[in-house]
């Protein structure tokens, strides 16, 4: 983009920037929307599981529900209990926003449609995911109120936990793709099963790895069977008990931005992203960015299936479950695939 | 010229939110301040063009230790009142290490600006990285050249984990409160834990 507004006769660096700021846009405004559509989506489909309607008033089949309660939230009061303190609890939602978003600037959704092509994208998406913690862990605290605190260090124990086996399925992806670049780790999956089949996930030494990267998605953000930092039997509403209005609605759209994050993760790491799901040219016809959305859209509806359908995990069963299951699985599929690999002389120049 | 303005943007944040750090009143906020400046020193990296050792510290810092360090300070009730009879008691050993810390950075700048000493200097082997990415860069050295340093590094680190289990460890004896047996938890059946019972209107049931 930097080449067209250079055409436009601005120097390299002005263009650089406006290509910049305005790839900003273009990224962050049809997320803010994909997560408002999505948001709608969990809604309906935990409606038609349970066998009601879900949102159906507002506009057309209820798909302007989520504006609505967008609205709505906005012109409520912000609310700062007097307990509370006051800067650290304001910064808390705008720290989980921020992060959801950042780490978008990895993301490829097309072939070179990316902001950041950097050559430690996976890396970035690591320290960035990472982060999503503080808002949580400092809202808990500046609330200065029981539940929210104790949803805090719930929350920060189980991101910790399940970001370890997470590292560990990123390294075995990495030891296949040879990459940490993430529109590398897409095309190292190109034909990768039989030949003709994109996507790491059919790869026998890799499918448990995914199967494990879900699961601790799932736990990563805090959804249904491991949402213990919310669990409304047992804390309320969690770290966002204190708060009301734009401060609330930015923890909402944050939380589901970052679980559209990891879909489109699952999506690029195991699913082979914007490629076709197998090698046919018709089928490389259909934009890039199209099947990018249909396989993380996917990843979203098992999400959301999930929420409607499994029961809480009780804490102790959380821990055990990451450390003394995925940990050590996860370890074990390192050394085995670092083995394979070597005996199968797959590691090809710059890495021997 | 945006190259040096970001430098001293992460800079000043790195210096002013150090400064913060022990300024702050409140042992959260220093911990808060401290975050900010592991935040911004990875920005000073990136940089110089070290993008994956950003990231590292990024992930490892600010990731991993400084939430286990919020988690234990946010849990601590610090009675301010009593820290601050305590400062008084601390200064004269507060001084004593800081003259300490001041005598060692004039001798190490002394030192330096003496010349270098044959010592482990690098004979050349850091121009190998040119045209390399960071992570082979640093791949190869870890793995080639030191990795036998870094293989004992590993072993320090496993120990200190195992020092550290065997030490909280216990051995809870079947049957104990709290004792859980997990292949006994994931054998229960419905059939084995519920009773479904079918009263008769206005008779009790005998269970």
């Amino acid at each position: 983009m930097t080449e067209f507004f250079e055409s436009l006769g601005m120097s390299y660096e002005w263009a650089w920037f406006v290509a910049t700021v305005s790839g900003v846009l273009l990224i962050a405004l049809p997320l803010m929307l994909a997560v408002a559509m999505v948001i709608y989506v969990d809604r309906k489909v935990l409606g038609a599981i349970m066998m009601r309607r879900g949102p159906n008033v507002v506009g057309p089949f209820g798909l302007l529900q989520s504006f609505a309660d967008g609205l709505k939230v906005f012109l409520q009061e912000t609310i700062i209990p007097s307990a509370a303190n006051k800067g650290i609890f304001l910064l808390a939602p705008i720290i989980t926003f921020t992060v959801a978003l950042a780490a978008w600037a990895v993301i490829p959704f097309d072939a070179g449609v990316v902001l950041a092509d950097i050559n430690v994208g996976l890396l970035y998406i690591l320290a960035i995911s990472s982060l999503g913690v503080y808002g949580v862990v400092m809202s808990g605290w500046a609330s200065n109120s029981k539940y929210p605190f104790f949803s805090a260090m719930r929350a920060a124990a189980q991101m910790i936990s399940y970001e370890v086996s997470i590292g560990f399925v990123l390294v075995c992806v990495v030891l296949f793709a040879g990459t940490f670049n993430m529109s590398g780790i897409v095309m190292a999956q190109k034909g990768h099963g039989l030949g003709f089949i994109n996507g790491f996930f059919v790869n026998p030494l890799l499918f448990p790895m995914f199967v494990v990267f879900f699961i601790s998605a799932l736990a990563e953000t805090a959804r249904a069977p491991f949402d213990l930092t919310e669990a409304e039997s047992e804390l309320v509403a969690g770290y966002q008990t204190e708060y009301s209005s734009m401060s609330f609605a930015l923890f909402w759209l944050g939380e589901y931005a970052n679980i559209l994050l990891m879909c489109s993760l699952c999506t690029l790491l195991f699913m082979g992203g914007w490629l076709p799901p197998v090698e046919w040219a018709p089928l490389y016809y259909v934009p890039g960015i199209i099947w990018f959305m249909l396989k993380t859209f996917f990843f979203f509806f098992l999400f959301s299936w999930i929420w409607a359908t499994v029961p809480r995990y009780r804490y102790d069963q959380l821990m055990r479950l990451g450390w003394k299951v995925f940990l050590p699985m996860s370890l074990v599929f390192v050394a085995l695939i670092s083995g394979y690999l070597m005996a199968t002389g797959h590691f090809t120049g710059a890495s021997a | 010229m945006i190259q040096t303005l970001a430098f001293y943007l992460f800079a000043s944040l790195v210096i002013a939110s150090a400064v913060m750090v022990i300024m702050a009143r409140n042992p959260v906020h220093s911990v808060l301040w401290l975050i900010l400046a592991f935040f911004n020193a990875a920005g000073l990296m990136v940089l110089v063009g070290a993008e994956f050792i950003a990231m590292l510290l990024v992930i490892v810092y600010v990731g991993a230790v400084a939430v286990l360090f919020l988690f234990v300070v946010m849990m601590l009730n610090i009675d301010f009142a009593e820290m601050r009879a305590g400062f008084i008691n601390n200064v004269p050993l507060g001084l004593l290490i800081a003259l300490i810390l001041l005598v060692e950075l004039i001798m190490g700048v002394g030192a330096w600006s003496a010349g270098g000493i044959a010592l482990g200097t690098p004979d050349g082997s850091a121009a190998q990285g040119l045209g390399q990415s960071n992570i082979e860069a640093v791949g190869a050295l870890l793995y080639g050249k030191y990795v036998f340093l870094f293989e004992v590094a590993g072993i320090i680190l496993l120990v200190a984990m195992i020092g550290a289990i065997v030490l909280t460890h216990r051995q809870r004896p079947d049957g104990a409160r709290g004792h859980q047996d997990i292949g006994k938890q994931i054998r229960r059946r419905p059939q084995d834990a519920t009773v479904l019972k079918n009263p008769d209107v206005g008779e009790g049931v005998e269970l």
